[in-house]
Order: structure tokens, then C-alpha cells, then sequence
């Protein structure tokens, strides 16, 4: 382990870490503005510049509000439940390739933080321990809304990351390998490539179709649903906000939370907005690639640069998305909401496997 | 009973309906189209909302000829439900024999219910169309006859409403 490469760590860490912090204040602002435009309001558009500055306002407000623990509370698990939801969102981004390899300090950069061999294993098993903090809080604070909250979070985090983790199957099927950044580039060869082995009565498809990039979407359009919706799920957005429902819960498990603890929780549901949304980029729809970026003619480091700038856009509408949704649809009960966990994801999946498997089969 | 029997109650989705995805992206068109319609919010400190004169702002007391028309008969002060006016009568030598020495209206305690205006034999006391009160302290709030007096010429769009609307 040479110095360069724990440097170059630390500076990539400090350029994801600050890029989900920012994203997550901005992120609230933009929630709060598009919920607003949606509503034919303006929303926040008073503190700094379009209300840029809202987000600084908030968190000032929040470090000086009083930290309130109730009297029956577990004040260790109290304390520590914020801490490992927040934990667990700034990690996940580790393994998510941002873009190519760049060029700096005369060395070949691969643009993510950690790369391992079990990129995929790694975001599944840490979403699994996300739901600790959520659970934990809402046993902690010794409320019953509270309580209900951390409840329903472990049971829907239970039934949807099964179906999480078996579309991502499908993706792992096609590219053979759980490392992220391979299944990036698994996804920039255009589409034709793949349609050679197509049947002749479907070969007339190669020239309406064979100039899309072969990005994941296209051959798991099932996965990619379920994924999306699971992910819904993952980070309790509406319509899956179940866990903090206000209208029945009070709050839900952060009913008992105040200042910066509060803001913690808070952060790191938009941090899991973002990394979410980075791994549906990632899976489905061909990360950092930009089709024909290629065929510009551009230096390598401005390629570098206009790859990163393609991850940020897809990964700035997906978020977008995220937050239209919210105001769009409204919240599932929760037999519902398990009807359509169990009943229809689940099996939606599993068949979304099989499939894949055949097709993989009669192709190779 | 009885006068529901004739709605009909679709349960049971469709096909499209029940895979959720067509009627989610149609939910989504109305969002987003939403965005971009004209905004309803006043810019407030800038640009501030006119009331018409249905608005029922602070009561103010009509003042004519320099005097007010208030005969202190003390009806407002009985039927405000929020206990907010205070009346004390004394004799003049005017037409109206009486006068109010006393007129204060406890503006933390008013809930603009109007029914001072309503009760009012006079026309003395009217809701006007102001409704920026704010208040550092109780004692400002409490407001007495010198912030209450409104011409009647002032007064006249309320007056003129008054007479074809009660
Ligand atoms: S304002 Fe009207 S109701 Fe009230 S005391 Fe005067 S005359 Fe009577
Ligand atoms: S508006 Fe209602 S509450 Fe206010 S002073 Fe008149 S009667 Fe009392």
C-alpha cells in the first residue's frame, strides 16, 4: 500500500462524501420547491439566491435546537440509531463507479472509491444493516408510534429486498460479474452487438434499434420495475413512506427525535435517495456511459470529465423522478403494500430470472 | 340507507388499473404538467393581497363629523363570543346623548367573527380590510379608540357592501 494510492483514496472519499453531503442539502431544497411548483406555489425562495441557502439555514437551526431524550428512552440506542442509518448512507456510495478512468498524477485513475470484487454484495448487505437504525430508533424511543414505525420498516425492508436482490440477479446473469464497474462496462457496447444472435424473423430489428447503447434497461425491463420500485421501498419514499406515515404515526420512527438527530435521519434518507438512484444508473442504465462520446473526438481527460458529468445528469434525473413520485402518488396501506411485495414483485422476479436464464441459454 | 343506493362503486380494477404502472405515468403527467402552470403565491412583503370588501379584517370604529357614531350601547361588547371589547358609556351634549369614553378592542382576543358589526345598531363598529397585525407585546395589542377611529369616508367601500349585502 503506497502513499499515492491512500491519497488518492482520501481525495476520492472527500469528493464523494462532499458531492452526497451537497447533494443531500440541495436535495431538500429542490424537494421542497418542486413539491411547491407541483402544488402551483413557489416554495423557499428566500435565503441566498432561489433559496439556495435554505438548506445552511436548516441545519444551523437544527445544531441549535435541544437535544430531547425521553425519560424511558434507551439512551444508547437513542444516541446510536441516527448514527448508523447516517453510517450506512455515506458508505454505500463507496462501491458505485462515477465515471472512467481519469488521468492525474501521471497514473490511471478508476474513479471509485472502493473496488472490490462484491460491489453488488456489499450495497445489499449494507442496505440490510440500514434498517437497523430505523428499527433501533423506533425501539428506543419508547413510544408506540414510534415503535410501530420501526416495525413496519423491518417488515417492508424484509419483503422488498427480496425482490431487490432477485432483480439484481437478472443484471448479474447478464454480466457475469458482481463488480460494479464491469457491469458498466458490460453496458457500452451498442445494442447491435448483442442482436447478431437474434432469430432471422427478428434480424430486421438491428437497424431500428442497433444504434442504442446495450445499457440493462433494454434487456431486463422487468428487473429494471422492480428494482426501481424496491428501491422506492429501500429508502421509504412515498408511496412506501410507511415507516414515518405521517398522518398515522405521528412521525413514525423519528417521532422522539430532535435537532441534529433528528437532521441526521433526515440527511441520510436523501443521501439513500442518492446513492439509490446512482445504483439504478449504475445496473440498469449503463452508468457513466454517454453513447457515441466516444466518436467526438474529445482528449481523454475531457472524456474523463464529460463521463462524470453524464453519471451526475442521469443520477440528477432519476432524483427528480423520486421526487415527482412522491407528489404524485399516495401512500400504500399496509396490506397493500405486502400484497404487492409478496404477491406480485416477488414472483414477478423469480419469473424475470427464469426467463433470463432461458434466453441466456438459447443464445450462448 | 336509503339515499346511496343508487352510487355505483367500481372495486374491482381493470387489467391496466391493476398493473399500476399506466396509471402511475398518468398520474405523473398531471404533476408535471402542474409545474409549469402560473403560481398562486404572493411574493408577500412585496407585493401584498387587496381584500375586497366581503374580507373581514380588524373592526374599526366609523368616525363622522369628526365624531364617531358609536352610542355605547354596549351590544358588541355582549355579543362578542371571544369577550374582546371593552365599553365604558358617558353623556354628551350631541343629538346621540351618549358616547363611549372608553372604546378598546383586545386584539390578541378578537377572532374576527364580524358579529360586532352584525349586532351593532349604528353601523358604528365595521370589519375593515387590514390584517397585518403582529405584536411584540399584550399592552400594543389592546387598541383604543385613536387607533380604532376610521373615517367614514375611508370606510366607504365596507359601508357600501354593508348596505346591499345585510
Ligand atoms: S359600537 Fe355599536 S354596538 Fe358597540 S357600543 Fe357602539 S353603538 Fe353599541
Ligand atoms: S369581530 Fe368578533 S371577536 Fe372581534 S371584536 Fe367583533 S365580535 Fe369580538
Amino acid at each position: 500500500m503506497d502513499t499515492t494510492f491512500v491519497l488518492l483514496s482520501i481525495a476520492k472519499i472527500a469528493v464523494v462524501w462532499g458531492g452526497v453531503l451537497t447533494g443531500a442539502a440541495i436535495l431538500v431544497l429542490a424537494e421542497r420547491r418542486i413539491s411547491a411548483w407541483i402544488q402551483n406555489r413557489l416554495g423557499p425562495n428566500r435565503v441566498g439566491p432561489f433559496g439556495l441557502l435554505q438548506s445552511a439555514a436548516d441545519v444551523v437551526k437544527l445544531l441549535f435546537k435541544e437535544d430531547i431524550v425521553p425519560t424511558a428512552a434507551n439512551r444508547f440506542v437513542h444516541d446510536f440509531a441516527p448514527m448508523i442509518s447516517i453510517t450506512v448512507a455515506l458508505t454505500t456510495f463507496a462501491v458505485i463507479p462515477f465515471g472512467d478512468t481519469i488521468e492525474a498524477f501521471g497514473q490511471n485513475v478508476k474513479l471509485i472509491v472502493a473496488d472490490v470484487n462484491i460491489g453488488m454484495l456489499y450495497i445489499l448487505a449494507l442496505t440490510g444493516i440500514g434498517v437497523y437504525g430505523i428499527t433501533l430508533a423506533g425501539w428506543s424511543s419508547n413510544n408506540k408510534y414510534s415503535l410501530l414505525g420501526g416495525l413496519r420498516s423491518s417488515a417492508q425492508l424484509i419483503s422488498y429486498e427480496l425482490s431487490m436482490g432477485l432483480s439484481i440477479i437478472g443484471v448479474i446473469m447478464i454480466s457475469g460479474t458482481l463488480r460494479l464497474d464491469e457491469v458498466v462496462m458490460h453496458q457500452t457496447a451498442p445494442l447491435a452487438h448483442s442482436m447478431q444472435k437474434l432469430p432471422s424473423w427478428l434480424q430486421w430489428l438491428i437497424p431500428v434499434a442497433g444504434w442504442l447503447p446495450s445499457w440493462n434497461v433494454f434487456f431486463q425491463p422487468i428487473g429494471f420495475i422492480t428494482f426501481v420500485v424496491a428501491s422506492f421501498a429501500e429508502t421509504n419514499r412515498l408511496p412506501f413512506d410507511l415507516p414515518e406515515a405521517e398522518p398515522e404515526l405521528v412521525g413514525g420512527y423519528h417521532t422522539e427525535y430532535t435537532g441534529m438527530k433528528f437532521g441526521l435521519f433526515f440527511l441520510s434518507e436523501y443521501a439513500n435517495m442518492i446513492t439509490s438512484s446512482a445504483l439504478i444508473t449504475t445496473l440498469f442504465l449503463g452508468g457513466w456511459h454517454l453513447p457515441f462520446a466516444e466518436s467526438w473526438g474529445l482528449s481523454p481527460f475531457a472524456l474523463s470529465l464529460v463521463k462524470i458529468g453524464t453519471f451526475f445528469v442521469k443520477v440528477t434525473i432519476l432524483v427528480v423522478f423520486y421526487i415527482i413520485v412522491r407528489w404524485t402518488l399516495p401512500r400504500f396501506r399496509y396490506d397493500q403494500l405486502m400484497r404487492l411485495g409478496w404477491k406480485v414483485m416477488l414472483p414477478l422476479s423469480i419469473a424475470n430470472i427464469l426467463a433470463t436464464g432461458l434466453l441466456l441459454l438459447w443464445w450462448s | 340507507m336509503g339515499t346511496n343506493g343508487n352510487i355505483i362503486r367500481k372495486k374491482d380494477l381493470g387489467f391496466w388499473q391493476s398493473i399500476y404502472v399506466p396509471e402511475i405515468l398518468k398520474g405523473l403527467r398531471l404533476t408535471i404538467t402542474q409545474m409549469f402552470k402560473p403560481k398562486f403565491t404572493y411574493e408577500f412583503p412585496e407585493v401584498r393581497f387587496k381584500p375586497p370588501e366581503v374580507f373581514r379584517g380588524r373592526p374599526v370604529l366609523v368616525e363622522e363629523n369628526g365624531v364617531e357614531r358609536c352610542v355605547a350601547c354596549g351590544l358588541c361588547s355582549r355579543v362578542c363570543p371571544a369577550l374582546a371589547i371593552e365599553v365604558q358609556a358617558g353623556e354628551t351634549e350631541l343629538a346621540k346623548e351618549r358616547y363611549p369614553i372608553k372604546f378598546e378592542i383586545n386584539m390578541v382576543r378578537c377572532i374576527f367573527c364580524g358579529f360586532c358589526e352584525e349586532v351593532c345598531p349604528e353601523e358604528a363598529i365595521i370589519m375593515s380590510n387590514e390584517y397585518l397585525l403582529a405584536f411584540n407585546n399584550q399592552v400594543e395589542a389592546v387598541f383604543g379608540k385613536e387607533k380604532l377611529l376610521k373615517s367614514a369616508a375611508e370606510m366607504r367601500p365596507r359601508l357600501e357592501w354593508l348596505k346591499v349585502n345585510r
